[in-house]
């Protein structure tokens, strides 16, 4: 027994009374964001957070992730031996040794093991933040080598040197009773100096002690917090991936959007206290990569800065004075970053804990759009042409259905037709996309599909309204669409672009309808699995095949067989893919509305993907997605490439079917 | 002072197409906006707003649904909203239009100093651009034509300055208050209404004047009090296009093709 019981007691409680209270400061701030229900589905949730914070599944989707990985569990095991250490200190009889002696054996022995391991991957992670560094690891704000980054490995590593000090020196001294189970630790003893065991068991325990209590004052005001937000934000992560927005309603004396901290949800700021700056979303965000001013862990970062910096006000029922969304600084967004979004979803797929970046955004831009009115001079033009005449080029809507002068117009007809066509704005208005709008119809009959088209009637879906923040107007379409679906009773849709996909699938959801929604190459895929359309796989014409997965198809929808396997029976193989491909996909950037905006910043996003597609050799570069068409034929024109083509997935399958008929003939 | 915008409800031309039998426009379906050139107008007004505090009143002449381009002036930031609108007002040509414009400005003149009156260039639909010239002569407002920048607005020497777009070139002229002018496109970009200002737009009021208040005698307004009548209206034949093009994908040849085919109709002076 130590004679220093009294005083550590006193350091304890008042380590724990400063936890306590900065912990409650922290999350008492969070109850400022607006309500949000995160506590439904208990068992999806649980379910979530085993896979997501206890199997680390998404930490492990990158190597050094397994280096966590093994911090994490040897934390879990050792929280034991410091919760023995904490009590012991306090009540110097209750210790392990009370258990049966088998169980206190294998803990200790385990408690031995992963000290070792979480030194050695201490290490590790020293060097990777000193001498390797992954550029993700800085961010304007926060660097990989920052202080705070090194003193929690230190941390860390100090409580590991301590730990094998202090029971080194208990073995060196035979009063270890399971030394025997402690292979380290009676190495270490070996290497003690037998003089002066007693100072060294002395300075060790003390040390341990000294860094555990500075740790757990530490830990609520570093970026740290997140072993203790970490866990609880996998459970209360969204349980839809389609991360579409949330509906507002549209009423008078009402705020829209955020801008200010407190308008986002009290889960918004909850994630901004669980981001322990990983820098894994901005590795992934196709306008971090391209030298625009946004970076999702900065937007992140910005929210918790800003929240922390004007908590004082908040807590006085004020409004803050450090700006939300303003020029650059820490804890405000700039309105550059604001517009750079390509809503693709790569920032929300990356973060090992289930923080959601792109939807912040697109709640600032509703604050941009609905109450500022304030957004780049592009969109004035595409948001009156959607009011006007419901399509991004203000084409008049009487046109919307002569793509099909070349075809017999086979209106929809309920109970007649099985599958309404849902055309689209680039579909029926877009000289390219329109070609895909016939294939995809010669597709149709050669396969037997009833199918039939709204004409002059279809409007758009309003998914870059959406996405862009102009949720006035998206309501607006939203509930014209939903009305004009009711009417003319359709149960099935076919889209040809997946945005309109998403839109009717998951956003008109929030409206009450269900729709049986499929894409062109879904369907197309079930089509050749059922045998309706028959392809023999020779059709070389098209060459070296690489497959793009579009962002709403693949990463927002899952579906990523349907196109590739289409190909493959085309063509007689399996597309070749880049070198980011399915879930990380990068976008062509077009998606979040950037399709009707100029992209003065960096380089093109485009231009990197046509780059990426290059590599490869293709002879063509399959989409499925005719904002993907656009921006990667363009991406070709610019970088000289005349000799590689661009498909849809269903041109090829058009194709396909074309060539064996000419064969047969 | 108060500034008074003059706008009008037209159909979308884009979207209206010529009976081929009759000759006329098939209206029918076709949705209404407002004026485009308008838009600059109200956006201009509004930005003397912003700068000299002055209020703004938006007037138009129409049936009662043209109230619906009313409401968007309002949404935007206009203080005040008056919908001339009247069975006398019906079938008026450009002359009429502006006897019952200019009557409805005086009436707002009553109770508070028109300085400034801004009108768009022209309308879509009748495409006159006489409308705005009409106001002015019959108000003896100074007249400022195809205004396309604001140069200087004086309200102490009550003088304004502005730069006219004319084919080619370009006139700076300056005038005394009170002065009409109309607006082309070049002059400003038009602001994009906020949602809460749509929101109040919904029940704000818009002000119905009909002849009883602005008492016109009944056959100098509406049909008639129109000279002007509409003899034919016809789509002009064209001559089919044809698509030109040879099998190369250089745009060097490309462009000696499109050269060749200009020379040959006698397109292109060399």
């Amino acid at each position: 027994m130590m004679p220093h019981n009294a005083i550590f007691t006193a350091l304890l409680s008042a380590s724990l009374a400063f936890f306590c209270w900065s912990v409650y400061r922290r999350f008492s701030l969070v109850l400022h964001g607006q309500p949000e229900e995160r506590l439904d589905h208990p068992a999806r949730r649980l379910k979530e957070m085993l896979l997501y914070a206890f199997a680390q599944m998404r930490v492990l989707k990158k190597p050094f992730g397994l280096n966590h990985f093994v911090i994490f569990w040897s934390f879990m095991i050792l929280a034991i031996a410091n919760g023995e250490f904490l009590l012991n200190g306090v009540f110097p009889s209750v210790s392990l040794s009370l258990l049966p002696e088998g169980v206190h054996r294998f803990l200790l022995f385990a408690f031995d093991l992963v000290s070792l391991f979480t030194l050695v991957a201490i290490v590790l992670a020293f060097g990777r933040r000193l001498i390797v560094k992954p550029p993700y690891l800085d961010s304007l704000y926060v660097k990989g080598r920052s202080v705070e980054g090194f003193l929690i490995l230190a941390f860390i590593a100090l409580l590991m040197v301590a730990y094998f000090g202090l029971h080194g020196a208990l073995i060196a001294q035979g009063r270890e009773s399971v030394a025997s189970a402690m292979p380290i630790s009676s190495l270490v003893a070996g290497f003690l100096p037998a003089g002066s065991l007693g100072g060294v068991e002395l300075v060790s325990w003390w040390l341990h002690a000294i860094v555990l209590l500075a740790f757990i004052c530490f830990l609520p005001h570093s970026k740290h917090m997140h072993i203790l937000t970490a866990i609880p934000n996998c459970y209360l992560g969204s349980l839809d991936w389609p991360a579409t927005q949330p509906r507002e309603t549209f009423e008078k004396g009402q705020l829209f959007g955020v801008g200010s901290v407190e308008r986002f949800t009290w889960k918004d700021l909850f994630d901004s206290f669980s981001c322990t700056e990983c820098g894994r979303c901005q590795a992934a965000c196709p306008a971090t990569c391209t030298g625009k001013p946004l970076n999702p862990r900065q937007i992140v970062h910005a929210i918790k800065t800003n929240l922390l910096e004007n908590s004082q006000a908040l807590r006085e029922g004020r409004s803050g004075t450090l700006p939300l969304i303003g020029d650059e600084g820490e804890g405000t967004n700039t309105e550059d970053a604001i517009w750079s979004c390509t809503t693709c979803g790569a920032c929300i797929e990356a973060c090992p804990v289930l923080i959601e970046q792109m939807p912040k955004i697109i709640k600032m831009r509703r604050h941009l759009v609905e109450t500022e009115a304030r957004f780049p001079e592009e969109l004035l033009n595409l948001f009156e042409n959607m009011e006007q005449r419901s399509n991004p080029w203000g084409i008049a809507p009487g046109e919307r259905a002569k793509w099909v002068s070349t075809m017999e117009v086979r209106p929809f007809v309920a109970g007649e037709t099985e599958y309404l066509l849902y055309v689209g704005c680039a579909g029926s208005f877009d000289s390219r996309a329109k070609q895909v709008t016939v294939a995809l119809a010669t597709v149709l009959d050669a396969a037997g599909v009833s199918w039939g088209i709204l004409g002059k009637d279809e409007k758009c879906c309003g998914d870059s309204l959406r996405r862009l923040g102009n949720e006035f107007l998206f309501d607006k379409m939203a509930r014209e669409n939903v009305e004009l679906f009711r009417e003319r009773k359709v149960t099935k849709v076919i889209t040809l672009c997946p945005h309109c996909l998403t839109t009717l699938k998951n956003d008109y959801r929030q409206y009450g309808l269900e729709l049986e929604v499929v894409h062109q190459s879904e369907l197309v895929a079930r089509l050749i699995a059922q045998g309706r359309i028959k392809l023999d796989g020779s059709d070389k014409s098209l060459g070296k095949i690489s497959y793009h997965d579009p962002c709403y198809l693949g990463r927002h929808n899952g579906v990523f067989d349907a196109p590739r396997g289409a190909i493959e029976a085309a063509t007689g193989s399996a597309p070749q893919e880049l070198e980011r491909h399915g879930r990380n996909s990068f976008c062509c950037g077009a998606g979040g509305g950037r399709m009707w905006m100029e992209e003065f910043i960096g380089e093109r996003v485009n231009h990197a993907r046509v780059d990426e597609a290059l590599a490869g050799n293709p002879d063509t570069i399959c989409v499925a997605c005719p904002y993907c068409m656009t921006m990667m034929e363009d991406g070709l024109k610019d970088k000289g490439a005349n000799n590689v083509r661009v498909k849809d997935v269903i041109e090829v399958v058009a194709e396909g079917l074309m060539r064996k008929e000419l064969r047969k003939g | 002072m108060l500034v008074v915008v003059c706008v009008k409800q037209v159909p979308d031309t884009t979207q209206v197409q010529i009976d081929p039998v009759t000759n006329t426009l098939i209206r029918e379906g076709v949705p209404f906006i407002v004026n485009p050139y308008d838009t600059h107008a109200i956006e201009e007004g509004l930005r003397l707003k912003d700068r000299f505090g002055f209020r703004v009143a938006a007037i138009s002449m129409g049936p009662p649904n043209a109230e619906a381009t009313l409401r968007k002036a309002l949404a935007l930031g206009v203080d005040r909203a008056i919908l001339l609108s009247d069975r006398f007002f019906g079938g008026a040509d450009t002359l009429a239009t502006s006897k019952v414009l200019a009557a409805a400005i005086e009436r707002l003149a009553q109770d508070e100093e028109v300085g400034v009156v801004i009108c768009g260039k022209q309308t879509i639909d009748g495409d006159t651009a006489q409308v705005g010239p009409g106001i002015a002569t019959r108000l003896h407002f100074s007249q400022l034509t195809l205004v396309d920048r604001v140069e200087e607005f004086d309200e102490g020497s009550r003088k304004i300055r502005v730069r006219r777009k004319l084919e080619g070139r370009h006139e700076e002229v300056q005038a005394p208050l009170p002065v009409l002018l109309t607006v082309v496109r070049e002059l400003n970009r038009p602001r994009y209404p906020t949602v809460p200002m749509r929101l109040a737009s919904v029940d704000a009021k818009v002000e119905l004047w009909d002849n009883a208040v602005l008492g016109l005698d009944v056959n100098t307004i509406g049909l008639k009090g129109s000279p002007t009548w509409v003899s034919k209206i016809f789509s002009p034949q064209r001559a089919k296009g044809e698509i030109l093009g040879d099998s190369s994908t250089e745009p060097e040849d490309a462009a000696q093709l499109l050269i060749d085919k200009m020379l040959e109709k006698d397109l292109l002076a060399l």
